[in-house]
């Protein structure tokens, strides 16, 4: 590992860490109604659009409308989005003529980007007009992100209220969410992007005449069904346009992931410059980590979100450094074969293939941890080509249940769910009824936390099974070995945890992995939601419990470590077994002299 | 219904603002002050448009610098396509693959046997990476200058002008843009 990479990660920590308060103490003004400096232009905005739909700022809901109105919500984005993708052909905005997408593909996208995972099993700027990406992507980037934040503020109440039956307006937190956090931050970060060179514009795609026109080998079938191969004459090159910038701003900040491109954030048109890579990469977390703070002031002790991010931070850091270093190591396959693999001032070096030359390994590697400890699933660099164990912390960070981070919103009403675990294991081990946050927690929440936790476990695993026993998996796969099974692994654990990202050789746009992996998003966004949503009316009814000398405090390094004991210990010891038949056999392949 | 109501009226209005009014203030500003980057970036030589200075091309006479190996489909540089390999660590078509680019270097010019740098010969994320490392440059400098007839030290220069160092010094890597090289090995500028 270069001194310069560890220093590239070491700043993006500090950076990310220096901006939770800020935006943390921002966001909790936003969700308790307080005046921002905002409210003088969205304040209208906001009350506008509470008049139309009929909705008093102040009414709030029990916890089983608030889940029929995010439930709602979110089912009505997904048709939106899958009409809109059957019928762009006939819409406007659409100068490459693109047809309708297929209705399979169609289903899948709709549940990708409506459940904030953002898979994408199709090519953007092959497939999609610009009209869908405005209007049906990039508007549910934006509210399925609000969709999360609100899920959570709701769980925070639950926490932070006492004998009462109302956790909150579900349209209030959403709307709120997207008019002053999601939409200023986007605004700013878009034009960010547009001045290091993201495109930005409705003109048809361009056409470039090449400097040196080239010939290709095409194999074509005569009639007669035999193959022969033909020349043919490349002289120009397409230059893709479009709404680009707009997409991908909101597409990081919401932990969405979907790129407006075929390779995402690898496209030089949609991360140009290690500027605007790094400005990407900290939108990734930048939402999910000042939430944290978010909590701790909602239920008026900072020091537990401070808790909850250093639990995050501790976990996240060393698995970062791990696929640095696992990349910066290359592939010893290749040392036989006249490569010079050793970085230097001169050039990278490492496990390059995949990679761009501007990123290199050390922000490529960062990347890839971000994007799956938080569930962005964007990529600016091939996963699928990383080194066994440089793919495997990917796999392993979105398997710990997207909670290091994890989405917005999503990741911290996860980790606040292995919260309770972690008090009702420690209540366990001293004989006391665990507390957490002044609240008792009793059998009914440790039961939906557990369900809540152990779904996506199920998804996963399942998910992978299936699809490594039947032909319709197992056809998609692109590298023999162990690889192949972990392209399926890598798949399932993509849309079993809502991260979107994924092992790019696996042909996923066919009706098994469509439906199948469609699935798998939809159980792990939304049924997780439900069980959420049902602890914070349960905890909201609870009175508060008086703090004693046998309390466990919950803001002390003893409980950061059982925390992160509790996350690893799960995610270890469910996902081992199916690690080691996938990147573990392949390492020892690979390092193997066999 | 009372449930549908706020449901309803709430998606379309704020389908209108993030899906309308955020794309076209965005695309409004950005054109506005920042029009060649939210174009393209588009190279031109006289009239005609002849690249991008974001988006690679492919190179493969020798007379030119090439640039990373490319996988889009069919053609390499394929901008309607972007794609990586997706080749696994292990998978044998990999290694084969940087063999035969290997090869196919060294075939160009024998007289250099020095380990080739990796970028030089492992395909992009994109397939459209506009960069190769100073490294994978400086061994394509003697190629350039014999087939060209130019001496080395001007080949080099012209290197140097086509390089960009690591933003503020720290945040990614040096890198060589072949394509303005490439234009400025031929006497044209990107203008």
């Amino acid at each position: 590992m270069s001194l310069l990479g560890v220093m590239q990660i070491a700043i993006f920590a500090v950076v990310l860490t220096a901006l939770v308060k800020p935006l943390g103490d921002f966001m909790a003004k936003v969700f308790q109604g307080e005046r921002t400096w905002l409210t003088p232009v969205l304040g209208p905005v906001e009350r506008g659009i509470y008049r139309l739909c009929g909705i008093d700022a102040g009414s709030e809901t029990s916890w089983k409308r608030y889940a029929i109105a995010v439930l709602l919500f979110n089912l009505l984005g997904f048709f939106a989005v899958f009409v809109i993708q059957l019928a762009q052909g006939a819409l406007p905005l659409n100068p490459q003529g693109f047809a309708g997408v297929e209705a399979k593909s169609a289903f899948n996208t709709a549940v990708s980007f409506a459940s904030n995972t953002n898979w994408q099993g199709y090519g953007g700027e092959s497939t999609m007009s610009y009209f869908t990406q405005m209007l049906a992507l990039t508007v549910q980037n934006f509210l399925s992100a609000a969709s999360g934040m609100a899920v959570l503020v709701a769980l925070i109440r639950g926490f932070a209220r006492r004998q009462t039956q109302q956790i909150g307006n579900f349209y209030v937190d959403m709307t709120r969410s997207t008019l002053y956090v999601l939409l200023p931050l986007s605004l700013l970060l878009a034009l960010a992007l547009v001045s290091q060179g993201v495109v930005q514009s409705f003109s048809e795609y361009r056409t470039a005449d090449l400097v040196e026109p080239g010939t290709i080998q095409t194999t074509v079938k005569d009639a007669s069904g035999d193959a022969a191969t033909k020349q043919e004459q490349i002289a120009q090159q397409t230059i893709p346009l479009g709404p680009a910038a707009s997409q991908i701003a909101i597409k990081q900040l919401g932990t969405n992931g979907g790129g407006f491109f075929n390779v995402n954030s690898a496209h030089p048109f949609e991360n140009p410059t290690p500027l605007s890579n790094f400005l990407e990469v900290l939108a990734i977390l930048l939402i999910p980590a000042a939430l944290c703070y978010t909590f701790g002031r909602m239920v008026r002790d900072t020091r537990q979100g401070w808790a909850v991010y250093a639990a995050m931070m501790i976990i996240f850091l060393p698995l970062a450094f791990g696929v640095f270093s696992a990349e910066q190591a290359g592939n010893p396959r290749l040392d036989t074969l006249g490569v010079d693999q050793a970085s230097s001032q001169m050039h990278p070096g490492g496990n390059m293939e995949g990679k761009e030359v501007r990123f290199g390994i050390a922000s490529s590697a960062l990347w890839a941890a971000v994007t799956t400890a938080a569930s962005n699933g964007s990529v600016n660099s091939m996963h699928d080509s990383y080194t066994p164990l440089g793919g495997l912390v990917p796999m392993w960070l979105m398997q710990l249940g997207e909670v290091v981070f994890g989405g917005a919103g999503s990741g911290l009403y996860g980790m606040l769910m292995f919260a309770i675990v972690a008090v009702f294991i420690a209540g366990l081990m001293v004989g006391r009824t665990p507390e957490y946050l002044g609240k008792k927690i009793e059998a009914y929440e440790v039961k939906m936390a557990s369900l809540v936790l152990l779904l996506p476990c199920v998804v996963v695993l399942v998910g992978t099974a299936l699809a490594s026993a039947i032909p319709e998996g197992t056809s998609s796969v692109a590298n023999p070995g162990a690889h192949g099974f972990s392209e399926m692994l890598y798949a399932f654990t993509s849309a079993g945890n809502n991260n979107g990202s994924a092992f790019g050789g696996l042909s996923a746009n066919t009706p098994f992995y469509n439906l199948a992996l469609g699935v798998a998003m939809w159980i792990s966004r939304f049924w997780l939601m439900i069980p959420v949503l049902a602890i914070a009316g349960s905890l909201a009814a609870k009175r508060n419990v008086a703090i004693t000398a046998g309390t466990l405090p919950t803001h002390t390094p003893l409980f950061v470590a059982m925390l992160i004991g509790v996350v690893l210990m799960v995610g270890a010891l469910t996902f081992l077994p199916a690690l080691a038949l996938g990147p573990i056999v392949e390492h020892l392949q690979m390092i193997g002299k066999g | 219904m009372s449930e549908l109501r706020p449901a309803l009226v709430s998606f379309l209005l704020l389908t209108i603002v993030t899906g309308v009014v955020y794309p076209l203030v965005v695309t409004g500003i950005g054109q506005a002050v920042f029009p060649s980057a939210a174009n393209g970036s588009l190279i031109h030589d006289g009239d005609a448009l002849i690249g991008s200075r974001l988006i690679g091309q492919p190179f493969s006479d020798p007379r030119y610098f090439f640039g990373r190996p490319s996988a889009t489909a069919p053609q390499p540089y394929n901008g309607a396509a972007s794609s990586g390999s997706n080749q696994g660590p292990t998978n044998p078509a990999l290694a084969q693959a940087i063999k035969d680019r290997v090869a196919a270097l060294r075939a160009l010019d024998p007289a250099n046997q020095a380990p080739v740098p990796i970028d030089l010969v492992t395909a992009s994320g994109s397939g459209l990476d506009p960069h190769i490392s100073p490294a994978a440059a400086e061994y394509q400098v003697a190629r350039v200058a014999r087939v060209r007839n130019r001496p080395e030290s001007e080949i080099r220069a012209l290197v140097k002008q086509a390089t960009e160092g690591r933003t503020l010094g720290i945040f990614g890597e040096p890198r060589v843009n072949v394509l303005l090289l490439n234009l400025a090995l031929d006497g044209k500028s990107a203008g």
